[in-house]
Order: structure tokens, then sequence, then C-alpha cells
């Protein structure tokens, strides 16, 4: 529309000759989203990289058996004491095993749920390392590695060696970082682990491992589902543990509760044992937002007081363009317009400079023992940021506007013209 | 003879500070290509009365009839499109929007009525200024040039979309006596040829004397 066209070029006049006013508005505007784009970068890289730290190392659903005492005791159930009081001292669990019963029918079940990404066994056992004369206790888990590496990110935790080597290796072992260290171990090198039952095993260090938790280090070690079954002298069936691994997180409670009654299984999912992860996040995210609103809203004022200001140095010019027939609507879309080229012009600004900022801590080193996989600052780059970035800046710029151009509409040019 | 202007029982009144009826029972016409001069003593309420037929000031009593057709009670954005197209308004002070050149000055109400192309209006708004002998200063800022200057910029804009009136306070007020006959010699040849009405407020006793009619105004009344 030509209309338009000379209503724009007014308002660009306007805000070109007062190029240092237009500036701090803008200004104001490059801070706010500048900062919410760092921020924001920022904080959800932090909370993806925690998310990839615990969501994807840990089991959607962890199913187990869990040594308890029998909820109902034998007097419970013998009729003839149904309608009487029965104390019974000193519950012990009976004496039962950890493996879980037909396991491997359990897993093929489970692998072919559509919400199963896949289940696989675990072999938990507690040994003692030996090396010279050094006895260390520890944990030795079986794992089908492949399947680790797969769906649970186990390569991220391999620091030296590989899961392959492991794979190859019927007597390989992946020592824990801390134990190699305590005994001086490395790849390549041999340790004696020795069940509690007495009988000791020798096995090859194909790699090391390491999570970042220094407790765990130093007691953990990975190896074959197959080694840890030899060790111990149990069939194929030995199974103490199915990790299950889901498409969506949010299945895992009712499948849970599920695998629960089906099988008589611990079965705790994700969400329980990680109750608290979530609500970091969320808090993370809050501050996030707290923090770019406040600072929108200060651009918006500063918007607002220079559209305020603008529009009184420039009441003659608004009675002369209503004199010569431009409308009040005219009017209002010029002070509308400058407020929008501002927003778009200092929320653009603002978007270079936050993608500039995040890149710039991006490229930070940060090298911590407690993330082996992380050697930069994590920072999430997701476009929607800079769509809403930048919807933030022209909407706050319209409200900021809204009301001084509403006034400038308002403005009887009669009033204007006799004032001089 | 064709009615451009009438106004039928105008009567305004100030409210603040006190009461005062500064128009009153106003009644008068102005014809095609009629070249009308009103005239009277200073605070007698020409302006006011200038500021209510160019349909800016809507706060009256009244009929006012532009082209047989009822101005008052129209829409903002209707009486808008009016001043743009068919009022050319010339104030006692001159006015400019002093960021934009004498060019574009002039050429803003043609713009904003979009009936012609950009080069159109730009060669309209040339011959314009030529005719008033400015043409040199086209390119100049508004805010650069003398107060005769501004007043026939100002002059210049009201003629750009060959309006049917031109309202004029003072339009000579600022010009000296060779400016002021030039201007009369424009307003009187366009009035002649294009059949311009025009409608000017003036204390210079000699340029009304040669307009078609004196219209004479005391105390907020038309005396004759
Ligand atoms: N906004 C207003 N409120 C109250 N009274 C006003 C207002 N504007 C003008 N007046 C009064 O109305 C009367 C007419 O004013 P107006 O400007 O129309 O006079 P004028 O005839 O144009 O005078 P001059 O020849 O000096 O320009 C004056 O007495 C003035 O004081
Ligand atoms: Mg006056």
């Amino acid at each position: 529309m030509v209309n338009k066209k000379v209503i724009l070029n007014i308002a660009k006049t306007h805000l070109v000759t007062k190029i240092k006013q237009t500036a701090t508005a803008a200004l104001g505007v490059t801070f706010g989203i500048g900062s919410y784009i760092t921020l924001v970068c920022f904080m959800t890289g932090l909370n993806g990289m925690l998310d990839d730290l615990i969501l994807n190392q840990t089991p959607h659903i962890h199913i187990f058996n869990e040594i308890e005492p029998s909820k109902k005791q034998p007097t419970d159930l013998y009729f003839e004491f149904q309608n009487t009081l029965n104390i019974v001292h000193s519950i012990k669990p009976k004496q039962s095993q950890k493996r879980i019963h037909n396991a491997l029918p359990i897993i093929n079940y489970l692998n072919k749920d559509p919400k199963v990404k896949g289940a696989i066994p675990q072999i938990k056992e507690q040994i003692f390392y030996i090396a010279g004369s050094i006895e260390l206790g520890g944990n030795l888990t079986g794992i089908d590695i492949l399947q680790e590496v797969e769906l649970f990110n186990f390569k991220d935790y391999v620091v030296k060696g590989s899961p392959q080597a492991l794979k190859n290796n019927d007597n390989g072992i992946l020592l824990g970082a801390g134990v190699a260290e305590k005994m001086s171990l490395d790849i390549g090198d041999r340790v004696q682990v020795s069940t509690i039952k007495g009988d000791v095993f020798p096995l090859k260090i194909v790699g090391l491992y390491q999570s970042g938790i220094a407790d765990i280090d130093n007691i953990q070690s990975f190896a074959n589902v197959k080694t840890v079954q030899r060790i111990l002298g149990q069939a194929e069936n030995y199974i103490t543990d199915i990790n299950v691994k889901l498409f969506n997180i949010e299945d895992a409670i009712p499948l849970a509760q599920k695998i629960e009654q089906q099988f008589q299984l611990k079965a705790i999912d994700i969400k329980t044992a990680n109750a608290q992860f979530e609500t970091g996040t969320t808090i993370r995210n809050l501050i996030t937002y707290a923090v770019s609103i406040t600072l929108l809203i200060v651009a918006g004022f500063g918007i607002y007081n220079i559209l305020n200001m603008m529009i009184y140095e420039k009441m003659n010019d608004i009675a002369i363009l209503k004199a010569i027939g431009f409308s009040g609507k005219d009017v209002q879309f010029i002070f509308m317009s400058q407020a929008m080229i501002i927003g778009a012009v200092g929320g653009s600004l603002g978007l270079l400079i936050g993608f500039g900022l995040s890149h710039l801590i991006g490229s930070l080193p940060f090298e911590t023992e407690a993330l082996p996989t992380i050697s930069t600052y994590p920072i999430n780059h997701n476009p929607w940021f800079y769509i809403i970035g930048f919807s933030f800046a022209m909407i706050s710029t319209f409200l900021a506007g809204y009301l001084p151009s509403k006034k400038a509409k308002k403005i009887d040019p009669v009033r204007i013209i006799r004032g001089q | 003879m064709k009615t451009i202007l009438e106004a039928r029982n105008i009567n305004k009144y100030f409210r603040k500070p006190v009461l005062f009826h500064v128009l009153k029972d106003i009644n008068f016409k102005v014809n095609q290509g009629e070249f009308a001069s009103i005239m009277g003593k200073s605070g007698c309420g020409k302006s006011t009365l200038l500021y209510i037929l160019s349909t800016m000031d809507t706060g009256y009593e009244g009929d006012l009839y532009l082209n047989t057709e009822l101005i008052t009670g129209q829409e903002n954005e209707k009486l808008s499109y009016i001043r743009n197209k068919h009022i050319g308004f010339v104030f006692q002070f001159h006015y400019l929007l002093s960021e934009f050149s004498v060019l574009e000055n002039v050429m803003l109400p043609a713009k904003k009525l979009a009936e012609k192309s950009i080069e159109e209006i730009e060669y309209n708004a040339i011959e314009k200024l030529r005719i008033l002998n400015i043409e040199h200063i086209a390119k100049k800022r508004a805010s650069q040039i003398s107060g005769g200057e501004k007043q026939r910029v100002a002059i210049a804009r009201a003629l750009i979309n060959n309006p049917t009136i031109i309202m004029g306070d003072e339009p000579t007020g600022n010009l000296d006596s060779q400016n002021s006959d030039n201007v009369f010699n424009i307003f009187k040849q366009l009035s002649e040829e294009q059949g311009l009405s025009l409608l000017v407020v003036t204390h210079d006793q000699d340029f009304a004397d040669k307009t078609d009619r004196i219209i004479q105004m005391g105390d907020g009344r038309i005396i004759n």
C-alpha cells in the first residue's frame, strides 16, 4: 500500500533524526533479548546435560528381586487363627534367591511390548579384587555390553579401551577407574576376582570405566553376562536385574506397576527414583524465564518512555499531519511502527548477541572429573528460542508502543496549532 | 453559481476557563471560483471559525456543507479524507515538518491521497514551488529556510492536491509586499482559471480590497 509506505517513511525519518534516543530504546531490547537467548541456551544446555547424565544412563524401569520379609506369615494363612490377633516377633526374610525367576522369558516378553525400546539383563554380584597382596571389595556387574552402549550410552563412560574389546574377550573386565588407580593397574594387566564363596578367577583388563562418581568408580567393574555366570558357576538363565528403556518416559510409571503385579518382582520407575531431579529442571527454567521477562519489562518501559517523549516533541508534526489529511489511525500507525522498528532492530541485534555470547560460552573449556564426556560448557541452540525471543521483542515493544501511540491518535490538532 | 462551502447557524462555545460564546449564529456561503476574505478585530473569532470550516474542529453547533454534502457529524476518517482531497489550509503560523525537505513537505498530502504516481507528484510539487518563486530551495530542509519562504512552502503544500477550496489564516502575514502581491496574483489566477474557491483571513486592507468579497466579523458575528 502506498499509504503505508508514506507513513513508514515518516516513522523512519523521525527515528533517524532522533538516532540517539532510538538507539537507547533499541539497545534496551537488545540487552533483554540477548540475555534471554544466552541464559536460555546455557540453562537448557545445562539441563540437557544433566538429563543425559541421569536419564540416559538410568533405566526407565529397573526390575529386580527384593529381599524382604513375606507380607503374609504362615499363621495368617492358617484358618483356625483367622479371627484372632496373631503377633509374630522378629520376622526375618526367608533366604531367597537374588535371581529373577524366568528372567529370559520376561525379557522376551518385554521386548515384544511396542512401548519398550529395549529390555536387557544384568547380573550384579559382590566380589573382591585381588592384585598381588591387595584385596579390595567391589561389585562386578555382568552386562550385555553392546546393548548397554546402544540403550544407555555406556560408551561415554568407557574412558580407556573400548566396549567392543570387552565383547570380544570372554575373560575381559572393564575395571572401575578408582579401582585401577588404587591397585595401579592399567589396560592389558590382569586382575584376580574372588567370589564371596572364595573361587578366584583371573580376568584381563580391556578397558577402564569412569562414571564420574568416585564412590562408584572405586568399586564398580563390568564383565560380560556369560563371564559373570561362569565365575558364579551359574547357568545361562541366571539373571538378577532387568533394565528397561522405553520410547516414552511417561509410560514408565504404569508399566512398572503392571510388571510388579504380573511378575511379583520389584520394578522401580525412573520418575520415582529421580523425583527431585525434575524439580531442579523446573526451577532452572523458572529462573531463566523470570530473569528474561524482567529484563524485557525494563526494556519495555524504556521504549514506552522514549516514545512518550518522542510524541511530546513531535506534537507539531502530529498536528500538521492531521491538518493535511492524515487520520488519527495513520498517526497511531506512525508511532506503532516506530515501536515495532525499534523492537525488530533491537530484537534482531539481541538474537545476534545472544547467539555470539552463547557460542562463546559454549567454547569455554569446562572439564570436570564428574563429567568425562563434556569438555566445554553445554549450550542448547534450539531455533525455537530464537523464534520465542524475537516474538518476545515484538510483543513487548507492541505493548510499550500501544499507549503512547493511542495518545498520539487522540491529539487534537487545533489545540496544538493554537498553542503556538 | 455553484455553492462550495456553506455554514448554517454555526455556534461555538469555549467552556474553559469560563463559558464564552465565541461564534454566534454564523451563516454564509462561498461559491465556486469565489475569492473571499475575512476581516475583523483581533480576537473576534476568525481563526476559530476557520478551524471549524476546515473540519479540524468538530466541537460546534450548526451545520457545515462542502459541495452540498453535510460534513457535520461525519466520522474522523472521512473528515481526514475531505481535508486531504478538498481543503488546502494555510496556517496563521507556518507549519512544516522540520525534519523533511521542502519538496517532501509539499509532496506529503499528495502521497497520502495516493491518486498519482510518485514521479507525477514530484513534478507537480516542483511546479507549485516554481510558481511561488521558491524552486531553488526544494532540496533544503524545512528548518533551514526563512519565515517568508516557509509560508510559501505551506501555500505550495495547500495547492498540491488541487483542492476545491483554500483556507488561509493570514497566509501573507510574513511576506514583503512584493511576495504578498505574488501570492495574491496566484490565488486570483487559480480562482479565475481553475474555479478554485478561496477563503482568506487577513489584516491587510489592500489585500482584502482586491478580493471578490470581504466578510466583516465582529465579536463572534458576521457583520456583513
Ligand atoms: N481554547 C480556547 N479556550 C478559551 N478561549 C479561547 C480558546 N481559543 C481562543 N479563545 C478565545 O476565542 C477568541 C477568538 O480567538 P481567535 O483565535 O479565533 O481570534 P482571531 O480572530 O483569530 O484573532 P487574531 O486576529 O488575533 O488571530 C479570543 O478571544 C480567544 O481568547
Ligand atoms: Mg487568528
